[in-house]
């Protein structure tokens, strides 16, 4: 039987604001489908992990009663707010469903290399 | 055949797949320019690496897969000196110099030496029996262990890992895949395909283990015996096979001075960093891009070989494509499926045919695929994916392949339903044919989807045809039919209810989150926020002390065993038996809010205390100061055992006519831990006068003179609910075997968030009373809730101070809290 893999493509990486890069640890140290925090001067920022490996950065604040994203059950590309049960994007921080448009979770500046977790922040 | 002087010495270092395809471009397009020498390590002819596999599994044998024979080298006049390494190059006198003082000079020089498997730096890595999985030799090593049986470990569940691992057991060993991620071959495919993958190979043998770290390789007399894992568990083996990932071999160039990043760096023409050397394979680096695979290679040999016969060539990189060779497993994957902004995914699985699909959508095109099982589609998917085609139109047959979808095109959905041939398949899961529908339609007089299921069994598997079935009711029979709707389904990732959920887990022995979604034929990829919890829910309480918790299916609460608050904060609720506590249980609560400065101390409505307002990172120090006062956790948070309310009873009250706070305490004692379909609560009165609120409760008992009643279905928040009389009973162990018994009913039939009230009004008094009051049945009713207690009544907190998921309770860096000096 003829099976095909084709490897994911190789994606230029995004022209980035000057930022001063930190590593905050391994993609396995989060769970799949799970979340840890990084505590930092404006708030904690939300990493998570999807199912399928995917690795996002929020602020960890809920855009409807600033839940921390990082404490809800993270399913597909999204989390539900431990909260309200919100569904946010991950990958846009914007509330899904019939709470579209109602605010959004900023995205934090992130890169994964070579299996590491970097935050960015800006200069 | 001696050389004209005129033509220029091309040398080739590495006899490998690019080598020897670069020579043949070159040769293709002018066979006379140069006189060719190749250097290769390996004592002998050019073969096709990726066919190892094959050859170690037993169904090639060296012969088939060699590439060009000895007859190649010499009808070209190419001079190969093979199990000769090269060890070192000249740049300024174009010579390089190999083992046993051979000097070769040359004109053009190509790197093609491959790249060096990675070898992990474990203690015991150079014991006798720890192979890599590279070249023939490694092969040879292996098929002699395997000669003598015994157990394998492969280290690596990449492409190459799995290859090894089913080789090993084809050729008569058993084999164990230890991966450091959750997933197999993470890398292209998802958790459910991954998981899929899993069962494929667990039924031809080869056992996973994944998430797993390796710590050490244990040996005796020099010779492997095990590896031990960083959780402590040792994989006795007599074989070890190391697939862990490659590294670009570039020691020589970097000896000669040659840039070298990861790999050696070359131009778009492949040219070095000096313009008489030249790279092709996985020895290189383009563009920051290192290559693991051969067809990148074929393009790369193309382009050297365009350079090297007079045009520049210029390679702009290629698309990887792959194949496992693992006879029977049909995998594809393509593209992204880590997705981002405006990801959408479409998801089908045939339990039956074992096949999962995925394909994502970004802004109406497809960005990616993951095809398990059935991947006839792939090339289909991999083309509208390279074209970057908008999908909109045909998204909703997209997921069922290109045969259905360009049946489908441009016809309206009942025109396309008509127009469907009586041979067409419209419900795959059970091959029911468009004809056999329509005439069962006609013919038995069906009126109803249900009828059509029960006659033909279409869409009565996975229901993702039941719009097309639906249509043709509609169709065959006009106006007369009215869609209907059957029963409520879990939520939006499938369209089974709940009790079909259950038996399902039940009967087909479904014991991981995975193989429900498989099996159930889930149309999400992993679940959402209210199907996961449930399915955790079912697998538990189908499987006690077998299902592994899921707790990234739970709710934060329940995760960690707290309830957070509207601050981010937490409250702890120790347990209170009964409503009982003590001076000293007092006095470490008192201690605890000193120490912790935790803000409220509450007396909650059901009679223990509530400490709110403490930090997540504080959690289990403020549990392990109650633990060593004796406390436990109270479950304020669980959907599952939580209070148990007493009045005073006999002990105390002048009407008392039992000791209500007795048994309130053995009940609680016996019951706690328990998971249940949605909190429940106790409450026990020593008499009608009826303190303790017990026929509010999930369950209540009233005692009276000439025994106990017991009251199931009451509740008293959004709804006001008094309970029921189930029945009465004489003795305190009879209440108790009730009790749990009527527990344990609800455990099994009770839908998830459906509390015992609901659950009632859905099943009947009368059902309950008649499983709990049959002897039989209440005692096998009250067995299977005691079995599954000894999973149970294990306090999580007192597991967390010792160090359980410590991860939840620690942020995952602090390198960031302050501000940059
Ligand atoms: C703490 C407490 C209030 C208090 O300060 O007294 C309380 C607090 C909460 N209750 Fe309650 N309930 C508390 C006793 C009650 C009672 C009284 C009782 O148990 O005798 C009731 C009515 C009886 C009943 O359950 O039928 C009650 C009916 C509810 C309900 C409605 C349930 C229903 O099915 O109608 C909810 C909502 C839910 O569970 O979905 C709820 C939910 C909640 C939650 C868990 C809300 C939430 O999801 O976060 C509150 C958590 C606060 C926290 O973090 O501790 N609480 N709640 C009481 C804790 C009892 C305990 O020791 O475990
Ligand atoms: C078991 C297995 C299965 C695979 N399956 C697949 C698959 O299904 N699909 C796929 O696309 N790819 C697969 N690959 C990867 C593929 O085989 C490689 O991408 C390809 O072989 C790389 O070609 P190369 O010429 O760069 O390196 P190689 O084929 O490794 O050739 C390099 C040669 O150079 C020699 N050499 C190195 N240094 C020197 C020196 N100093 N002097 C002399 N000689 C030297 C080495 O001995 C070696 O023979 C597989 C690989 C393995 C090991
Ligand atoms: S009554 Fe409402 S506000 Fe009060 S504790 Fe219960 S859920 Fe919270
Ligand atoms: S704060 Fe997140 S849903 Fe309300």
């Amino acid at each position: 039987m003829t099976i095909h893999l084709l490897e994911p493509p190789v994606l230029e990486p995004p022209v980035l604001a000057p930022m001063t890069w930190t590593d905050v640890g391994a993609v396995t140290d989060i769970p799949l489908r799970g979340a840890r925090r990084v505590p930092t001067p404006s708030g904690d920022v939300a990493v998570f992990r999807t199912g399928d490996g995917g690795v996002f950065a929020l602020i960890d604040r809920c855009p409807h009663k600033g839940g921390p994203l990082s404490q809800g059950i993270v399913h597909g590309r999204a989390v539900t707010c431990p909260l309200h049960a919100w569904n946010i994007d991950l990958a846009t921080g914007q509330p899904m469903g019939a709470d579209q448009g109602k605010g959004c979770a900023p995205v934090a500046p992130l890169r994964v290399e070579e299996g590491r977790i970097l935050l960015g922040r800006p200069r | 055949m001696p050389a004209p002087p005129s033509r220029e010495r091309l040398v080739v270092i590495g006899n490998g797949m690019a080598g020897c395809r670069a020579v043949q471009e070159v040769l293709r397009r002018d066979p006379d320019r140069y006189e060719i020498v190749i250097f290769g390590a390996e004592p002998r002819v050019n073969y096709d690496r990726i066919m190892l596999s094959p050859v170690l599994a037993g169904e090639k044998r060296f012969e088939d897969i060699v590439i060009n024979d000895e007859a190649w080298y010499r009808d070209n006049g190419i001079l190969l000196h093979s199990g000769v390494t090269v060890e070192a190059i000249d740049r300024e006198a174009r010579t390089v110099h190999a083992a046993g003082d051979l000097s070769v000079g040359y004109d053009r020089l190509i790197l093609a030496t491959g790249s060096d498997p990675v070898r992990l730096p474990l203690p015991g890595a150079e014991l006798a029996g720890v192979v890599a999985f590279r070249d023939l030799d490694d092969v040879q090593a292996m098929v002699a262990a395997a000669g003598e049986g015994g157990q394998a470990v492969v280290i690596g569940g990449g492409l190459l890992g799995i290859e090894a691992a089913y080789g090993l057991v084809r050729r008569g060993m058993a084999a164990t895949v230890v991966h450091l991620m959750d997933v197999l071959m993470e890398r292209q495919l998802d958790a459910s395909a991954g998981f899929l993958l899993e069962e494929a190979l667990a039924a031809r043998g080869v056992e996973t283990v994944l998430g797993a770290s390796s710590e050490q390789i244990l040996g005796e007399d020099g010779r492997v015996t095990g590896l031990k894992l960083t959780d402590g568990r040792i994989l006795p083996c007599s074989l070890l096979v190391m697939a862990v990932g490659i590294r670009p071999s570039t020691g020589l160039a970097k000896a000669a001075g040659l840039d070298v990043g990861r790999g050696v760096l070359v131009d778009d023409a492949m040219r070095t960093s000096d313009p008489h050397i030249f790279a092709v394979g996985e020895c290189l680096e383009h563009r920051g891009q290192c290559y693991g695979l051969v067809a990148p290679i074929w393009d790369m040999c193309r382009t050297l070989a365009q350079t090297l016969t007079g045009d520049e060539g210029a390679y702009a990189g290629s698309v990887l494509s792959t194949r496992l060779k693992v006879s029977g497993v049909d995998v594809f994957s393509a593209g992204e499926f880590a997705g981002g902004e405006g990801c959408e995914d479409i998801v089908f699985r045939d339990a039956g045919r074992g096949v999962y699909k995925r394909v994502v959508l970004r802004q109406g095109r497809v960005a990616g695929a993951v095809l398990f099982g059935d991947a006839a589609d792939g090339g289909w998917y991999f083309d509208l994916m390279r074209s970057g085609a908008e999908v909109g139109d045909i998204r909703e047959t997209l997921i069922f392949g290109q045969a259905a979808t360009e049946g489908l095109r441009g016809l309206d959905p009942s025109a396309a339903v008509a127009a469907m041939a009586d041979q067409a398949e419209v419900c795959g899961c059970n091959g029911v044919c468009k004809g056999t529908i329509t005439s069962a339609i006609a013919g038995q007089g069906l009126a109803t989807l249900e009828a059509v299921r029960a006659a033909t069994k279409a869409s009565a598997s996975c229901g993702a045809c039941t719009p097309l079935v639906e249509k043709l009711l509609k169709l065959t029979l006009g106006d007369g039919f009215q869609a209907q709707t059957g029963p409520k389904s879990v939520c939006g990732c499938t369209g089974h209810g709940h009790d079909h959920v259950r038996r399902t887990i039940v009967e087909q022995g479904l014991k991981s989150m995975p193989a429900a979604m498989q099996a159930l034929e889930w149309t999400t990829p992993d679940g959402c926020g209210s199907c996961r919890p449930a399915l955790n829910y079912y697998l538990l309480c189908a499987w006690p002390g077998e299902y592994r918790d899921d707790k990234q299916s739970r709710f934060i609460n329940e995760r960690v065993h707290a309830n957070i608050q509207k601050d981010g904060t937490y409250s702890v609720v120790p347990r209170m038996w009964g409503g009982l506590t003590s001076a000293a249980e007092l006095r470490a609560i008192a201690d605890v809010v000193d120490r912790f400065a935790i803000p409220t101390v509450k007396v909650t409505g059901g009679q223990r205390i509530d400490l709110l307002g403490v930090k997540k990172d504080d959690l289990p120090a403020v549990w392990a100061d109650l633990n060593a006062a004796g406390m436990v956790s109270g479950h304020a948070y669980a959907k599952g055992l939580r209070t148990v309310k007493t009045c005073v009873g006999s002990d105390w009250c002048r009407f008392g006519t039992q000791d209500s706070t007795g048994l309130g305490v053995r009940l609680e004692k016996f019951m706690w831990g328990s998971w249940t379909p949605a909190k429940v609560k106790l409450g026990v009165s020593g008499c009608p006068r009826n303190c303790a609120e017990a026929t509010c409760k999930d369950i209540g008992v009233v005692c009276v003179d000439s025994g106990y009643e017991i009251h199931v279905g009451g509740a008293a928040g959004l709804h006001i609910q008094g309970t029921e009389l189930l029945t009465k009973v004489t003795t305190e162990q009879e209440a108790i075997w009730v009790i749990c018994a009527v527990t344990q009913l609800y455990r099994e039939e009770g839908w998830y968030l459906e509390r015992i009230y609901k659950w009632m009004a859905r099943v009947g008094l009368d059902h309950i009373r008649a499983q709990t009051e049959d002897p039989d049945s209440r005692r096998t009713l009250y067995d299977r809730f005691a079995f599954s207690q000894r999973f149970s009544r294990i306090d999580p907190w007192a597991e967390r101070v010792a160090g359980r998921h410590a991860e939840e309770f620690t942020p995952m860096s602090r390198r960031m809290e302050f501000e940059p000096t």
